[in-house]
Parts: structure tokens; sequence; C-alpha cells
């Protein structure tokens, strides 16, 4: 009677559909890596800073969703609503470039703005750890709550610019042009910065002072500067994302959106190694993947993020320091 | 006019006073030691210089220039490069790389191959293994990686924070005998050191360094033949 019950309860909310996860592996794994491209992306904001200033900046997932909101906006503006449109390849690409430019920017100037009023003068004063943990925190509500009072709770009208197009297929799954722009841009962008920071005279600046800020600065580094520039790269890559991000989910535009995408790119941060930027790509990249063969191997969307933390929670006790482990200090050239 | 003035400098951590009014003067062309115990006040000196810690009362005057507000990382244009305490190599670059740190702030990109020459030179060590990562090597290597990395900034005043520190005799030798052909090459040097005997040597002029104050000041020769000085810091 007793097993009958827990057998009965168990199905009702917990079930392992591996049929589901087999006949829908392909579509699971296009749109699992289109949507680690944009955890990737917005995973190197938070490794970034925590390589350089040792402090996770909670607040990047609104530095994300500016990015997302000034997308929506330059796309409104530019006459695209939620019908899919017909436009030639040109002024497509040009649109993108304007949304891409507006949401980068976007987010750039959040992030660093973020760092002027809320983390500078915490730094200015020498103050602990824990002061720069709650005030990221609070950060992250405050935009959110900002976002919230000026566009209410709705998500914005939803905004359609790549046309619905699929490109080529594999087996009977279609790859759609918006989702191979996605991937493509994440990754060239996501090795664009890898390279600079491995090979150009600042990214040895910005590895300086990750490792020993004091000793950076005897070298003529200004930490401040190298700073600062931590935090815009991260915002111009979360802003690319937020228009990957409104190409996938064409009303993603809501205040607390940035919300869960920030943890789930926060956690891919971790998974791949905090610190590192070839593990924020990789932890990106796999924790989109996890994510949905979990949803579809148990059923509900819900399950996406449950798969995900308990895949990283199993990583992290094998390798507490991630998958690839080493941080930016220990990046070499 | 001296390169490097001090003036009645004092330096706190908090509430803690680690330098009291102290007041030191380095000629160009001159090396001048700075001889203390442990805790004595030298490491927090020399950082005081490079600017990684603020005064709290008096100044320092460099090349003529009143520095006491200047950023650490603008002195280092001005002229002043600190080989710190424990060396300071950036473990996971290479030499090379290291190298390249140390010519971070210079404009003049174009003499940087005459600047590897001559560290290469100093330092043949260093050139037979460019790629190799300075957290392999051992101290004597890393502490040349340390001085080379100081002459790449092309300074006028190298300071140079105990050298010496956790080496082998054969490689303290090497690293004095460095030090003193850096100097005769045109560089001024401030040397901080514990080991009182070799620094002593070396020195036009030295200062001694108790708790926070400049207890004593002379030449080298003088200091190293004073009774009380040979009883503190020469072992007798
Ligand atoms: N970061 C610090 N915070 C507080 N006190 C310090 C700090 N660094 C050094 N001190 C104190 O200042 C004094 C001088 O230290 P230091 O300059 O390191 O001496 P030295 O280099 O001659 O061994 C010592 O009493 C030391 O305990
Ligand atoms: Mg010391």
């Amino acid at each position: 009677m007793l097993h009958e019950l827990a057998t009965a309860s168990s199905e009702s909310w917990i079930s392992f559909n591996w049929d589901s996860l087999f006949s829908n592996f392909l579509p699971a794994t296009r749109d699992g890596i289109t949507y680690g491209g944009i955890y990737a992306l917005v995973a190197v904001g938070y490794t970034l800073v925590y390589g350089v200033l040792n402090l996770i900046n909670f607040a990047h997932s609104e530095v994300f969703i500016s990015g997302a909101y000034a997308v929506v906006f330059t796309l409104t503006g530019l006459g695209f609503d939620g019908n899919s449109p017909n436009l030639g390849t040109i002024p497509l690409i040009g649109d993108l470039l304007v949304a891409l430019l507006a949401g980068a920017v976007t987010s750039a100037v959040v992030a660093v703005l973020v760092e002027r009023i809320a983390y500078r003068p915490l730094r200015a004063r020498g103050a602990p750890r824990l002061a720069f943990l709650i005030t990221a925190i609070g950060v992250s509500f405050a935009i959110q709550y900002l976002i919230f009072l000026w566009r209410g709770s709705v998500a914005e009208p939803s905004v359609r610019m790549v046309p619905v197009k699929a490109i080529f297929q594999i087996g009977d799954t279609l790859i759609f042009l918006n989702q191979i722009i996605i991937v493509v841009a994440a990754l060239a962008m996501m090795i664009a910065v890898d390279q600079f920071v491995r090979r150009t005279r600042t990214g040895r600046g910005i590895r300086a002072v990750a490792q020993d800020p004091d000793t950076a600065t005897l070298m003529g580094v200004s930490t401040e500067r190298i700073i600062v520039l931590t935090f815009a790269i991260g915002g111009l890559l979360a802003g690319a994302a937020g228009l990957f991000y409104i190409m996938q989910v064409p009303s993603g535009a809501i205040y607390n959106g940035g919300f869960v995408l920030g943890i789930k790119a926060f956690a891919a941060a971790v998974l791949g190694g905090i610190g590192n930027i070839r593990g924020a790509l990789l932890g990106g990249f796999l924790l989109g993947l996890i994510g949905n063969y979990g949803q579809y191997l148990l059923g509900d969307a819900q399950w996406n993020d449950v798969v995900c933390f308990v895949v990283l929670l199993l990583v992290l006790m094998v390798r507490p320091e991630g998958i690839l482990g080493s941080s930016l200090a220990k990046v070499r050239a | 006019m001296a390169l490097l003035e001090l003036d009645d400098v004092s330096v706190h951590y908090g509430r803690i006073q680690a330098i009291h009014d102290m007041s030191i003067h380095v000629e160009e062309g001159e090396i001048v030691s700075l001889i203390g115990a442990n805790g004595a006040g030298k490491t927090t000196t020399m950082r005081a210089v490079a600017g990684l810690l603020g005064l709290s009362g008096g100044s320092i005057t460099f090349d003529g220039d009143d520095i006491s507000r200047t950023k650490a990382h603008l002195r280092v244009v001005r002229g002043i490069s600190l080989t710190p305490e424990g060396r300071g190599i950036f473990p996971s670059m290479t030499v090379l790389e290291n190298l390249d740190m140390g010519a971070y702030a210079r404009k003049d990109k174009s003499s940087m191959s005459a600047d590897f020459d001559r560290v290469f030179d100093l330092f043949p060590r260093l050139k037979e293994r460019q790629k190799q990562s300075g957290g392999t090597m051992s101290g004597g290597e890393q502490q040349m990686l340390a001085i080379g990395r100081a002459l790449m900034a092309h300074p006028k005043l190298l300071l140079l924070d105990e050298p010496s520190m956790g080496l082998a005799p054969q490689f303290i030798r090497q690293i004095f005998r460095i030090i003193k052909e850096v100097n005769q090459q045109g560089t001024t040097v401030l040397l901080v050191e514990q080991n009182a005997n070799q620094a002593l040597k070396l020195a036009n002029r030295a200062y001694i360094l108790e708790t926070g104050r400049i207890t004593r000041e002379g030449s080298g020769a003088e200091l190293a033949a004073d009774d009380a000085v040979k009883a503190a810091y020469l072992g007798g």
C-alpha cells in the first residue's frame, strides 16, 4: 500500500521519458547550442570581473537585460514588429549591426556605470568582500525594479527581425537562419575576446591585474583603467547576447528577464571554471545542451533549470574549480 | 639636487605608525642602502616611494618634482621602478611576457629591443629560458627576472627590496655584482637589505632604520666599521 502510494506519487511528478529524449535529440541539441552561445557570452562578463576583482557581479544579469531592451527599442524604431519580416540580405545585415551596436553599447554603459556608482566607492574605502557582494545583489534588484517602474510588469511586445527561414536540415530537424547567426557570431566574439586577453598588451595588463594588482601597478598598469575595461568588455558581450536573446525569444524583454538567464550564465561560468574565458564558452554550451536534453527527458520546461543545477553540483563535487579550472590569472598566451 | 628626497615622511597602517618623520635622500648615480631588522619598516618605505602606500605626513620629491600625490603607475613612467619583496613574478607568464610587462608603460617602443639585449646580456640565464613560465623558475632565477623586468622600464631610480632574500650564496654574490654593474651603467639604486654585510660594501651611503626611524647614516665603509652596527647587523 505504502509502496504503491510512493510509486504513484513519483510517477505523477517525475518520470524519465527516454523515447522523448531520443526522438527529440537533434532539436534539443540545436536549441541547446543556440542558448549555449547566449549563456557563454553573458558568462564572460561574470568571469572577467571575477578574474580581476574576485567579485561576483550579480548586477551583470541586468547589464544583459538592459542590452535586450535597447535592442527591442531599436528594432521597434526601425519598424520591426511581431511578424516575420521579409528582408533582403544586405538590409538584414545592416539592421542586425545597428541592433548589435545599440545592445552592446547600452550594456557596456550600464556595466561601467554600475562599476563607477556602486563598486568604485567601496574599493576606494577598502570595503570587505561581503560589502561588495550585498551591493552587487542590491544593484541587481534596483535595476530590475527601475525597469519595472518604467515599463511595467509585462514584457515588451515581441519583435522579429530575422526571417523565420530554415537554411538546412539534419535528418528532419530544421536549422534556422537566426540560430546559425547566433551560434556563429557568439563563437566569433568569444574567440576574439580570448585572443585579445592572451595576445595583446592590454590583455597582458588584464592578466597581470588578475594575478597580482600591486605588482601590475609597479609595471605601470593603471588597475582602475583595467577594471573599467573588464566591465566594458563584459558589457559589450552581454549586450550582444541581448540581441541574440531577442532573436531567439522575441518577447524576452521583461524587467526580470535577466535574472534567470543571468544565474544560468553565472552557473556556466562556474561550471567551466570561473575566471577562465574558455571555461565560460565550454560551460555555456554544456549548460545549454544539458538543460535542453533534461527538458525532453523529464518532460517539462521547468526541468531545464533543475537538471542544469544538479549537473553543476555533481561536476563541482568532482572538480570544485570547474571543468577547466584555471583562473584568468593563469591563462597563458 | 637629489634624485630622490624623502622629507619628514610618515606612513600609517590604520592607526599604527610604521614610519616616523623619515628624511633620506639619494643622489643621482649613487647606490644607497637602507639597513634594518625584520619589521623595521624597510618594505613600507619602498612601497611609499613607489606609490603603493600613501603618506600620512611629509613629502617625496623625485627629479625635482613633488610626487607625494602621484599615482603609483605614473611614478613608473617618471622613472621609479620597484622590485618588490618576494619578487612579484607573474608565475603563469613566460619570462618574455614578464619582461614585456616591465616595459608596459613605455612609449618609446623603438629602443625596446636594445633593452632586451641589455637584460639578456646581464642575465644570460633569462635568454635561455625565455619561453619558460616564471612560476617554474628557481628563486635566484626569479630574482634575476624581477630585476631584468624592472630594467625594462628604463628607470632612473631602481628600488630593490631584499633582493638576496632566500637565495643561495652564489646567487647572492651574482645579484650584488649585477646591481653594481647596473649602477655603473647609469641607474641610481636604493637597496633595502636585512643582510647588511654586502649591502654596506656595495653602497656609497647607507641608512640604518630601527622601528620606523632612521637612527644612523653614513658612508657604507663608515657604517660597516662601526661597532654598534657590527654588533646589531653584521653578526658581531
Ligand atoms: N599591511 C600591513 N598592515 C599592518 N601593519 C603592517 C602591514 N605591513 C607591515 N606592517 C607593520 O609595519 C611595520 C614595518 O613593516 P615592514 O615595512 O614590512 O618591515 P620590513 O620590510 O623592514 O621587514 C611592522 O611592524 C609590520 O608589522
Ligand atoms: Mg620587508
